[in-house]
């Protein structure tokens, strides 16, 4: 079995709390002086900080992984200047395939504290970008990343991870985009101005709504909210007689009773030649009589709806999230089948078996022509050609096992492997 | 030959109809690009048979019942091509590919016998009929595939339990509107196969408009009917949404009955 000497240290949002996490994180100003700062130790040959808020961790590639984990532990300490014992018990660390299994889950989102988040890719990506720029990450760590990188595409693609909204505002345009054709063309319209409406709102329009009407029982709220949003604000009392121009109604009054009942939303769809409209009630007590959502090709979503809407869409992500992990089970090991054709043993063997099929083959023809031949001189070519092809293999077999014991070792493997197409 | 022909038609349409539905429940991405393949590849041979066939008889496929259970089929699975390639909706296959499969199927219950093309000198008319039929019928199946879409999709966002293919379909608006498309198509097309078709048989029985049996036409004459509505129940009656799902999908019914009984 071959090992890769990846390690991996670090603190999340699970192991360590914000108050400890924030005094560890690494800025972009200072990465760079870190990372540098690693390459120095002779324990490590290639390295890479990803900091983020709910996450520090330094991947790395060391010639001793016991002495190389503690290596990392006790500079993430003594970058930070924080006692080593405070911050000893945080600390998860591992090696080995275990490393290549954890920054997979990372970077699929499957660690995150939302699953299925598409943040931590991007984040992943500007770290490894910019490890790459300062040189500090080499062919397994390269290697790696990119690896890394597929898996979390394959995820995305063969999953539903981070297909389902997971927070109100979310849940609420994802339904919007499926009842729509498209947003750009369509009117939100919000009646009352709470808090959690204008942050749907907000979300509406950066999908793309472009108009969009205010209604406050204070024309004042009304006329702010509508600017900050760059809609216009409609009079508390005409905003029934206007509905019909809306096709998204985000309702959050603080009314004790229904102010948008059956009727209203009966004479607006039919003025609207029933086009489709998408009532959605944030307030509590609710401001939209239920019944409406019995109205053809209306669509009335409450609090508690929206609520159980992002608790399915949670559950879906976990039980996508066993799926990634069978994926990423899958990849780890061929990670680690590539990891092992790197080592020199199984490049050797296999470079000898290609050049004696080439001499087999090449004897072969030239015996068919030159059949006068005693078995005697046929033994001599024989000879003759297997001891040209040792002769020929002999330094580079020696030189190659030389260089795998040093840091050069892989990317002469790897030269090696493609030269002679020995992956095929 | 032939038959073999025949069989991967129907073979790839079988199991394009299968991965389409693997895609839309078991969401492998893979599985999508192989049923298209798979249509193509039975669209191929398909059309391959529509070749021969007319080679042999010496006019268009349109003469036999089983000509035009194979016409009818193609022309669904062409209409679906395009429709896919234009508008992308790649669950529509799921609906719509196993129409073109189950009529194929239908046809190999039909008589293989080469039968001439009336002689007549309103033969224009027959051949009018049935190509304006068939197109129309095409249009009507991608409608009825849309309309089940919809439905499915419809009741999900309504009933507020939103299933697996709740994340995979269209919206409702556009599924809506496509679904009127397709139907809009087919309403102009299938009155005209519809017409030059009484035509024809006015002129060749010399008899009433109505010298069917009743019970042959009036599963027709309903669907012309609520096609009807769908085409102009839009803009004047405001028909939209499940009305123009439930439409199309029960109008596809009564014309797939009417063409059973007819042809």
């Amino acid at each position: 079995m071959a090992e890769s000497n990846l390690v991996i240290v670090g603190v999340n949002h699970k192991t360590t709390p914000v108050e400890l996490r924030e005094k560890l994180a690494f800025t972009k100003g200072n990465i760079e002086e870190s990372t540098e700062k690693l390459c120095g130790f002779p324990e490590v040959d290639e390295n890479l900080i990803i900091s983020t808020c709910n996450r520090v961790e330094i991947y790395a590639r060391v010639n001793d992984v016991d002495r190389g984990i503690d290596r990392l532990k006790k500079f993430i300490c003594e970058f930070h200047m924080i006692p080593y014992n405070l911050l000893d018990k945080h600390f998860y660390a591992f090696q080995e395939e275990e490393t290549v299994q954890h920054l997979f889950r990372v970077s699929a989102s499957l660690d995150s504290m939302v699953v299925g988040e598409s943040q931590i890719l991007g984040q992943v990506k500007d770290a490894y970008s910019l490890a790459k720029s300062l040189q500090t990450t080499g062919l397994i760590l390269n290697q790696l990343f990119e690896k890394a990188f597929n898996v979390a595409k394959k995820i995305r693609e063969e999953t539903g991870i981070n297909e389902s909204a997971v927070s109100i505002s979310s849940a609420a345009v994802e339904l919007a985009r499926k009842i729509f054709e498209d947003l750009e063309s369509h009117t939100v319209m919000l009646v009352g101005t709470g808090e959690m409406a204008e942050l749907a709102a907000k979300h509406l329009i950066s999908y793309g709504v472009k108009t969009v009407y205010v209604a406050s029982r204070t024309y004042e709220r009304a006329t702010t909210l509508a600017k900050t949003l760059n809609g216009s604000a409609l009079d508390f009392e005409h905003f029934k007689t206007e509905l019909h121009k809306a096709d998204i109604v985000i309702s959050s009054t603080a009314s004790p009773k229904f102010i948008i009942n059956k009727e209203i939303v009966q004479s607006a769809i039919h003025q609207r030649n029933n086009r489709p409209m998408f009532f959605i009630d944030i307030a509590v007590p609710r401001d939209i009589e239920p019944e409406v959502n019995d109205l053809e090709n209306v669509y009335l979503y409450d609090i508690d709806d929206l609520q159980s809407v992002v608790n399915a869409n949670l559950q879906e992500r976990e039980k996508e999230a066993e799926v990634a992990m069978g994926i990423i089970r899958t990849e780890v090991s061929k990670f680690n089948n590539w990891v092992e054709s790197l080592d020199a043993i199984p490049t050797i063997v296999e470079l000898r078996k290609r050049a004696e099929a080439v001499r087999m083959q090449e004897i072969e023809k030239t015996l068919k022509k030159m059949t006068h031949l005693s078995d005697e001189d046929k033994n001599n070519l024989h000879q003759m050609t297997s001891s040209i092809i040792n002769k020929i293999l002999h330094k580079p077999t020696v030189n190659l096992k030389k260089k795998t014991q040093t840091t050069e070792g892989r990317t002469y493997l790897k030269a090696i492997r493609d030269l002679f197409h020995l992956d095929d | 030959m032939k038959i073999i022909t025949f069989n991967i038609a129907m073979i790839s349409y079988l199991l394009a109809s299968l991965e389409y539905f693997i895609y839309l429940v078991y969401r492998k991405p893979g599985v999508s690009t192989l049923a298209t393949a798979t249509v193509v590849v039975g669209l191929l041979s398909h059309t391959a048979i529509i070749g021969l066939r007319s080679q042999e008889t010496g006019h268009g496929p349109y003469t036999t019942s089983f000509e035009v259970a194979i016409f009818l089929s193609w022309l669904v699975v062409v209409v679906y091509c395009f429709t896919h390639w234009r508008y992308k909706i790649k669950d529509l296959g799921s609906f719509v590919i196993p129409v073109a499969f189950l009529i194929l199927l239908y046809a190999t219950f039909l008589s293989k016998e080469i039968v001439n093309f009336p002689e007549s000198e309103f033969r224009i008319l027959l051949t009018l009929h049935r190509t304006l039929s068939i197109i129309g019928f095409a249009a009507f199946a991608i409608a009825f595939g849309l309309g089940v879409m919809y439905l499915i999709q419809e009741k999900q966002v309504k009933s507020k339990k939103l299933g697996m293919m709740y994340f995979r379909m269209p919206s409702l608006e556009s599924l809506d509107n496509l679904t009127y498309k397709a139907v809009a198509v087919g309403f102009p097309l299938f009155t005209l196969g519809f017409l030059t078709g009484s035509i024809w048989n006015i002129k060749m029985s010399q008899s009433s408009l109505f010298s069917w049996e009743l019970v042959k036409i009036w599963p027709l004459v309903i669907g012309w009917i609520l096609y009807g509505l769908v085409f102009f129940g839009r803009y004047r009656m405001g028909w939209r949404g499940k009305k123009v799902a439930q439409g199309s999908v029960i109008g596809f019914v009564t014309v797939i009955i009417s063409i059973i009984l007819h042809v």
